[in-house]
């Protein structure tokens, strides 16, 4: 007994080194086994290549229209806004906004009337209503957010404003989104 | 389970048979002559119609997806398929459906009568933080099998219940994506969702067992909440709760058939007889009953994080429960604040319920918020000084004392009927 237990104080023996090179190689392999079944919950290869860039045409729309289209399975509005409409966004104080960000940041330069946002409400993702609610942006029916003729956050729930998607123009009146 | 086997098989084959597995054993003395409290009223048959209703949701559901397609182009066409062309599948989907909305009446009775009763308390806080485990895993199902019709309202509400998730700083986004597994809730969301609206139930199942196995270590709890000490406080399984259970069963089972034969559309929505449509919101968007209290919550509080942590908050203050009521009586009819407290606590619960399916405006909100501080008060407030500054009334001595007074023949009838089951046999 006491040879034993001195053995196993001063230098490792057989089972130490089996115990400590299974538990590791085991590890080793949970880790590797682990990581297939979580990356599977991703976007799959056919969804990200649906996030191919899209173009879209905006001579049909008409002023004051709101138009819904898809990229990446998300939706997105494309807004042609009325005269008034950008004037309402640029005379906002910026510093008082939850998301501070003044209109200009969110349209390309000389291209005002064109609000490009993408289209779930950034609380919980329901599709706000256009033209509703008292900033004549967009309401969200769902849990009461208020959004302003530039997407931005005014009222109700949501953290941030609608997010603006990358796009830009490819013409005059075509935009390539993507 | 505790309770002493007192099963000899009868035939060779029995025998044989027990002395390599024995389990009929072990179903004889959980089942047949397991000792219960001889006081427990019908506020604890719901433990057994809770079993049958996993059990019904489990047939029902096996069988629609034999016919079920899950695919997000295909989904909404084939339940309209399985109540149109399956033969009685009208009949098999509209038991499955309500089948969700009766389990969830009978988990809700099942767990006030808890409250009430203070079955919670030591020593049954596992076989109660099992129940809030169950509870979890029986919203989580049926969330997702609501989400497989792939209507309006399937669509909207897996839309919404997933991105509470985005709530969380930094992660957020990346844990919707790969619950999503895209950018946006859709044909792999519907996939996975079958998938695991399938498994979770036998999971469910599989916490059960735990749940009877823990409860089965001190027995049941009882109307007065004082623990069985003899066998005079006891009566057996079978036949006196089998029957009991079986009664109060055959009623509920009637209730359950009334919805499905006369109101099976009752507790849905119409909007989701709409296909899915990922760029228009329905305007007036809801949960299932059995989730609008914490729906309600979620809504009250005006900051998502803070939202999303109060609904997910609200549902876990519960496995704390045996640890937040400082008090030592369990049954609320020797304590008689608490009485008062837990029945308005049901009101704060079922007011709740009501405001989730109102829209968020106006007095709604303010109604919510002040239900919801009340919500968590009874929990972090009202249960721990409750139990310091209460008089509970005089306990019973025993059970047996509390149903039938201290009178020595009445003693003497309770020994009798304990007897009688084991001479008839």
């Amino acid at each position: 007994m006491a040879s034993t237990s001195t053995a196993t104080a001063s230098e490792p023996t057989r089972r130490d080194f089996l115990f400590i090179a299974t538990g590791a190689a085991g590890a080793v392999g949970v880790a590797a086994t682990l990581w297939p079944f979580i990356s599977q919950m991703g976007p799959d290869a056919a969804t990200i290549a649906a996030g191919a860039p899209v173009e879209f045409d905006l001579t049909p729309v008409a002023e004051g229209q709101i138009v819904k289209l898809f990229w990446r399975g998300k939706l997105i509005f494309v807004r042609h806004r009325t005269a008034e409409e950008i004037k309402e966004a640029e005379n906002v104080d910026v510093a008082s906004l939850r998301d501070p960000q003044a209109d200009s940041a969110r349209v390309k330069p000389g291209k005002a009337q064109w609000l490009i946002v993408y289209g779930n409400c950034t609380h919980l993702g329901c599709v706000p209503l256009g033209h509703e609610g008292a900033f004549h942006g967009w309401q969200c029916p769902c849990h009461g957010s208020v959004f302003d003729t530039s997407g931005r956050i005014r009222q109700g729930p949501a953290p941030t404003n609608l997010p603006v998607p990358p796009y830009q123009f490819v013409s005059d009146t075509k935009i390539q989104i993507g | 389970m505790s309770a002493p086997s007192t099963y000899v098989p009868k035939s060779a084959v029995g025998k044989w048979f027990e002395s390599r597995l024995p389990i009929m054993g072990l179903l004889h003395s959980s089942f047949i002559v397991f000792p219960n409290p001889r006081n427990l009223n019908y506020w604890w048959t719901f433990g057994g119609i809770l079993s049958f209703m996993l059990v019904a949701q489990i047939v029902t559901g096996v069988v629609l997806a034999m016919h079920y397609t899950p695919n997000a182009k295909l989904a909404f066409d084939s339940v309209e398929h399985i109540m149109r062309d399956v033969n009685y599948g009208w009949l098999i989907r509209y038991l499955h459906a309500n089948g969700a909305s009766m389990f969830f009446i009978a988990v809700y009775v099942h767990i006030f009568r808890g409250m009430y009763y203070g079955s919670y308390k030591a020593p049954r806080e596992i076989l109660w933080i099992l129940g809030v485990i169950i509870f979890l895993l029986m919203m989580a199902t049926a969330f997702m099998g609501y989400v497989l019709p792939w209507g309006q309202m399937s669509f909207w509400g897996a839309t919404v219940i997933t991105n509470l998730f985005s709530a969380f700083p930094v992660v957020g986004e990346t844990i919707v994506t790969y619950l999503w597994g895209g950018y946006s809730v859709d044909n792999p969301t519907l996939n996975r969702f079958f998938s695991l609206h399938y498994l979770l139930p036998f999971m469910i199942a599989g916490v059960v067992v735990l749940h009877i196995w823990a409860l089965h270590v001190p027995g049941s709890n009882n109307p007065a909440g004082i623990e069985k000490k003899t066998e005079k406080d006891t009566l057996p399984f079978h036949p006196y709760f089998t029957v009991k259970d079986a009664l109060a069963l055959v009623v509920f089972v009637m209730m359950y058939i009334w919805f499905v034969s006369y109101i099976p559309n009752f507790l849905g929505h119409a909007d989701n007889y709409i296909e899915a449509n990922p760029a228009v919101t329905p305007a007036h968007i809801v949960p299932e009953w059995y989730f609008l209290p914490f729906y309600a919550i979620l809504r009250a509080i005006p900051d998502k994080l803070l939202g999303v942590l109060a609904m997910f908050g609200s549902i876990a203050v519960l496995a704390f429960l045996p640890w937040l009521d400082t008090s030592r009586v369990k049954s609320a009819t020797y304590r008689p604040l608490y009485r008062q407290f837990f029945w308005l606590f049901v009101i704060a619960a079922v007011g709740l319920g009501w405001l989730g399916a109102k829209p968020p405006e106006g007095g709604y909100v303010l109604a919510s918020r002040i239900l919801t501080a009340y919500y968590f008060a009874h929990f972090l407030i009202v249960l721990p000084l409750l139990g310091l500054f209460e008089t509970p009334r005089r306990l019973p001595g025993s059970i047996a004392e509390a149903v039938l007074g201290k009178g020595g023949s009445a003693a003497a009838v309770a020994a009798g009927a304990a007897q009688s089951p084991n001479t008839k046999g």
